[in-house]
């Protein structure tokens, strides 16, 4: 695509003029260079480019990307994204959220995306904290997390963010980590190729409020044993060697496979219908398997805007009517 | 009934001619009273009389039959002259229960008559409706013209060869009551026929049934003793044009579909149900043809932030809804006025708080619209005041909103909404223009200022995405001006907050002077706002013709308040305001002119009476004397 008007675009393109306010360190560095990447990659246009985002460290995001850009509220950037995208589907809509603002504020405004299948690229930055506000826990902070707010840890149960939005119908689900920069853009660019709502979780960390969160899978001499790649048509595998798989049980609870049942490790099939095998993979237990990224769930089906204004085009063909017409409705009566 | 002339136009049974008729329909909410009522007032508006009306329901849509909270009414007044509300009194009462005669009979004027269906009067139907005794039989309709029919006993007779159910054929004991009343009042049936005929084309054997039984009502009017005399209502003087009937909702939704059109924009609304605003969404969901995109969100605040993000777009975002949802919206509208986005926030108000009476009106929304934000966030607030003044209030709103790029609040409420009138129709192509500008594409190089002004009306530039050379950014951050980039500086902010109330003061510069009824000098000056204004204009209307110094005008604009309203009230002793909430306007105007404007307040549900109006204007005006004479 290198017509003068779809010109190749260079990460730097994306780039603004405006200082980057994160703390040095923060996770959030590494997913901005990761889109600008995946962006630049896919040769996205500027200004067919938006970016909405809620409240948050996260949501700053907008202010460091030469598009068009809306910081607006919190927790209803998908709701304010779900306008623009239905009012004009030519536009390539992505909303930048945190943990807080999509799953406890937003919660309402993310499931309807969801189930609605807006086309609406959502980035949901989890660092399992409200970073923004100084570090209290979060919809996604273990249970017992001691913070500012819960000095005796939390007596919440968190969700499961892949699982809500599968329960929701989600039809594009995926995984990634901030430091993961390869496989992150990667994922974004798969998220970007999906018709409807395409949901991108993306651990990250929050190096004042909630360091280390992923340090347990995500550190280099761990990596290999504790995270699972999730490849389509794929074996469920896992371990430098990939000399470890998952397999599910008749109930599909899942249950780690070695030697000679190797061969017992579920093939990965992220166009699934049944939601049961993500939902499995969402829900497992980070302390006992693997912590699963890629894609969960990618599944065809119409987007919103799609059939919103497919109604409005069909009825002006079907019916034609000034406001003159409209005006002169129902019983009408001339005084001379 | 007054000014009755009696004449006997050579017919067996006397006519009479009236110069207005105030009816009642009230019955169970399945009786079928709204649909009566409705008949009615079509007919009645094509013989070219003026009329209005005034829908009563009850909370629930079904409460059990036969009592009390069940009672469903409808109220028209038809008149040969200018009317202004739907009268206080009734001067005919038709009642299909005992349930609906409790609720309603104390309203019936002296002299009145009492249509009363009999065949619901059993013990068991008395006690449903908390009479110890049967109300007939005890004196209790002394001083009433009562006339008794079994309406059921009637329909089944009217209907004895019909394939229908007997419960089928009771539901159409309201066309016996209707048939009556036609031939009471010298009613054309012919627009009833074809009407339902229409509406239930697809069961011709509805169709024969409900119109055999109206025939059968009309002629046994016509020709049973109980009924010795019609009445005859002429014509009223109308403005020569088109009109039709119209309700509240239906012309504020005719309202902003007319500007958006004119100002060639897609129209976005996005909205959640609630009672009595959704009547707008059924309405504009109808209008895909013309390009009217609808969305029903999950809540009011997904639906005003889709309705932003509309506008955001370049379409033209719009968002309706009643109190409870208006709370819901406060932090996103907050947002319109920071990003400085064009949006029309429609608020059809009910009866609060919390979740109030839904189905009552109010206009107790006031202060709310105009300062229930946090931070200094002015917005523009107007407000229609009757049926069909909401078409005009529309369509300003969506003028104002583009011209300015602000959020406009529209305070209807459920007085308007659900009640109707005859309009005259505007002709769509001498409707003010609407002239919008988007901010052309930028020149390689140059930087796109968001939050540039111009000087005039100091909108900044509506940039769509999508246009190349305009990238920017926005949000609820307080912004340098001109650059748009996020700004914590003390004089930018302070410079900010004043350009947005600017702004917003800046829309008094379009607006012609206050239109009112009599002088702009006097005794007494009524303010009103809102659906008071029927009844403030027929209380001083009359007290004009008794000789008194006593004006009126209705605003339409709130927020800014016209330029020459502070003239206008200081060329009066006194300057009331009757309002449906505990004074909000009086407060207002009070702290910005210094005035001591009186208030007269009533919040109990129900629009203002205009005699209850006229009492009170009365002892105004013998308050200003006194004041005088001190
Ligand atoms: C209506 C409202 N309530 C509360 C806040 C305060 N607030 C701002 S950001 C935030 C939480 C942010 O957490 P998250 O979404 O996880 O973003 P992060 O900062 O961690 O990226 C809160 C509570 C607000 N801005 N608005
Ligand atoms: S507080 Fe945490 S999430 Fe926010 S910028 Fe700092 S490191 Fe990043
Ligand atoms: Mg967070």
């Amino acid at each position: 695509m290198t017509s003068v008007d779809r010109p190749v675009m260079q990460k730097k393109d994306y780039k603004t003029d405006q200082d980057v306010r994160w703390c040095p360190g923060c996770g959030d560095y590494s997913i901005l260079n990761a889109v600008q990447g995946a962006f630049a990659k896919l040769g996205k246009q500027l200004h067919e480019t938006v970016i909405i985002s809620g409240i948050g460290c996260s949501s700053r995001f907008p202010y460091y990307m030469e598009t068009y850009g809306f910081h607006t509220i919190h927790g209803r950037a998908p709701a304010i994204a779900t306008g623009v995208k239905a009012s004009n589907p030519n536009l390539d809509v992505w909303v930048v959220t945190g943990d807080g603002d999509a799953m406890s504020i937003g919660g309402n405004h993310f499931i309807h995306a969801m189930r609605r299948n807006v086309g609406l690229k959502i980035l949901m930055f989890n660092n399992r904290i409200y970073g923004l506000t100084k570090g209290q826990f979060s919809p996604c902070s273990e249970q017992g997390k001691v913070t500012k707010s819960s000095p005796l840890g939390s007596v919440d149960y968190p969700f499961a963010p892949i699982a809500l939005a599968l329960g929701a119908g989600g039809t594009f689900l995926a995984r990634s980590i901030d430091i993961l920069g390869a496989h992150l853009e990667d994922t974004i660019c798969k998220a970007s190729a999906h018709t409807g709502t395409a949901y991108v979780e993306i651990y990250q960390n929050c190096n004042i409020f909630n360091d280390g969160a992923y340090k347990g899978f995500t550190d280099k001499d761990v990596r290999d044993e504790r995270v699972l790649h999730l490849q389509h048509g794929q074996p469920l595998l896992f371990g430098a060697k990939k000399d470890k798989g998952i397999a599910f049980d008749g109930n599909f609870r899942p249950y780690i496979v070695t030697g000679a049942d190797l061969s017992k490790a579920f093939v990965w099939d992220e166009t699934a219908e049944t939601p049961a095998p993500a939902m499995a993979l969402a829900t497992m237990s980070e302390a006992e398997f693997p912590v699963p990224i890629g894609v969960f769930r990618r599944r065809e089906k119409p987007a919103f805007e799609t059939g919103l204004q497919g109604q409005v085009t069909v009825a002006k063909s079907k019916k034609k009517e000034t406001i003159k017409d409209l005006l002169m409705q129902g019983e009408i009566w001339d005084v001379k | 009934m007054d000014n009755a002339n009696s004449t006997t136009a050579g017919l067996e049974k006397g006519i009479q001619d009236l110069d207005q008729v105030v009816i009642r329909f009230a019955g169970d909410s399945g009786d079928g009273m709204q649909l009566t009522g409705d008949q009615f007032t079509r007919t009645t508006a094509l013989m070219g009389n003026d009329i209005a009306t005034f829908p009563d329901f009850p909370a629930e849509i079904r409460a059990p039959a036969g009592t009390l909270p069940g009672v469903s009414a409808f109220q028209l007044r038809f008149s040969s002259f200018d009317i202004h509300t739907p009268g206080d009194a009734p001067d005919v009462l038709v009642v299909m229960n005992p349930a609906a005669l409790k609720v309603h009979l104390k309203d019936l004027k002296k002299g009145g008559i009492l249509l009363l269906n009999t065949a619901s009067f059993g013990a068991l139907d008395l006690k449903k409706a908390k009479y110890e005794k049967d109300p007939r039989t005890d004196g209790s309709f002394a001083g009433w013209r009562v006339i008794e029919v079994d309406l059921e006993a009637r329909t089944q007779e009217a209907l004895a060869s019909s394939p229908l159910d007997n419960r089928a054929k009771d539901r159409c004991k309201n066309m016996f009551a209707l048939g009556i009343l036609y031939w009471m009042f010298h009613r054309d049936m012919e627009p009833t026929i074809k009407n339902i005929a229409q509406k239930f084309a697809k069961k011709p054997e509805i169709v024969d049934a409900n119109l055999a039984v109206m025939k059968a009502g009309h002629a046994y009017a016509e020709t049973t003793e109980i009924f010795q005399t019609a009445y005859r209502v002429p014509p009223a003087p109308m403005k020569p044009g088109t009109y039709r009937n119209i309700m509240g909702n239906q012309a504020l939704s005719l309202g902003v579909v007319a500007a958006g059109h004119k100002a060639g924009l897609q129209m976005f609304l996005g909205t959640y149900p609630i009672t009595p605003a959704s009547d707008i969404l059924h309405q504009l969901s109808g209008y895909k043809h013309l390009g009217v995109v609808t969305f029903q969100a999950e809540d009011e605040i997904a639906a005003v932030c889709s309705a932003i993000g509309a506008s955001y777009s370049g379409s033209l975002g719009i968002t309706s809804t009643s109190g409870p949802g208006m709370a819901l919206k406060a932090e996103a509208i907050g947002l319109a006025v920071m990003a400085e986005l064009p949006l029309v926030i429609l608020n059809v108000q009910r009866a609060g708080p919390s979740t109030g009476m839904p189905t009552k009106t109010q206009q107790a929304d006031l202060m709310q619209s105009i300062h229930g934000r946090n931070g200094e966030s002015p917005v523009c607030v107007i407000a229609a005041s009757t049926p069909s003044d909401a078409f005009d209030v529309g369509y300003e709103a969506v003028r104002i909103a583009l011209k300015y790029m602000v959020p406009v609040i529209v305070l209807s409420d459920g007085y308007i909404a659900n009640g109707s009138e005859p309009w005259l129709l505007p002709d769509p192509d001498k409707l003010p223009e609407i002239p919008v500008h988007f901010a052309p594409e930028g020149k390689p190089g140059e930087k796109f200022m968001p939050y540039s002004r111009n000087p005039e009306t100091l909108a900044r530039p509506w940039a769509r995405p999508g246009t190349k050379g305009l990238v920017h950014r926005i949000g609820g951050l307080e912004k340098q001006d001109i650059t748009g980039n996020i700004c914590y500086d003390a004089d930018n902010h302070q410079h900010m907050i004043d350009t947005r109330a600017q702004k917003v003061a800046n829309i008094a510069n379009d607006l012609p002077p206050i239109e009112t009824i009599g002088p702009r000098t006097g005794d007494v000056l009524v303010l009103g706002w809102g659906s008071t204004r029927g009844a403030i204009t027929a209380a001083v209307t009359r007290l004009q013709k008794e000789g008194h110094k006593i004006s009126c005008a209705c605003l339409r604009h709130l927020n800014p308040l016209p330029k020459d309203l502070g003239d206008l009230m200081r060329g009066f002793k006194r300057v009331v305001l009757p309002e449906m909430n505990k004074g909000q306007l009086a407060s207002i105007l009070r702290d910005k002119y210094l005035i001591d404007v009186k208030s007269y307040s009533q919040v109990n549900g129900q629009p203002f009476k205009s005699h209850e109006i006229l009492d009170y204007l009365t002892k105004s005006l013998s308050a200003s004397q006194k004041e005088v004479q001190q």
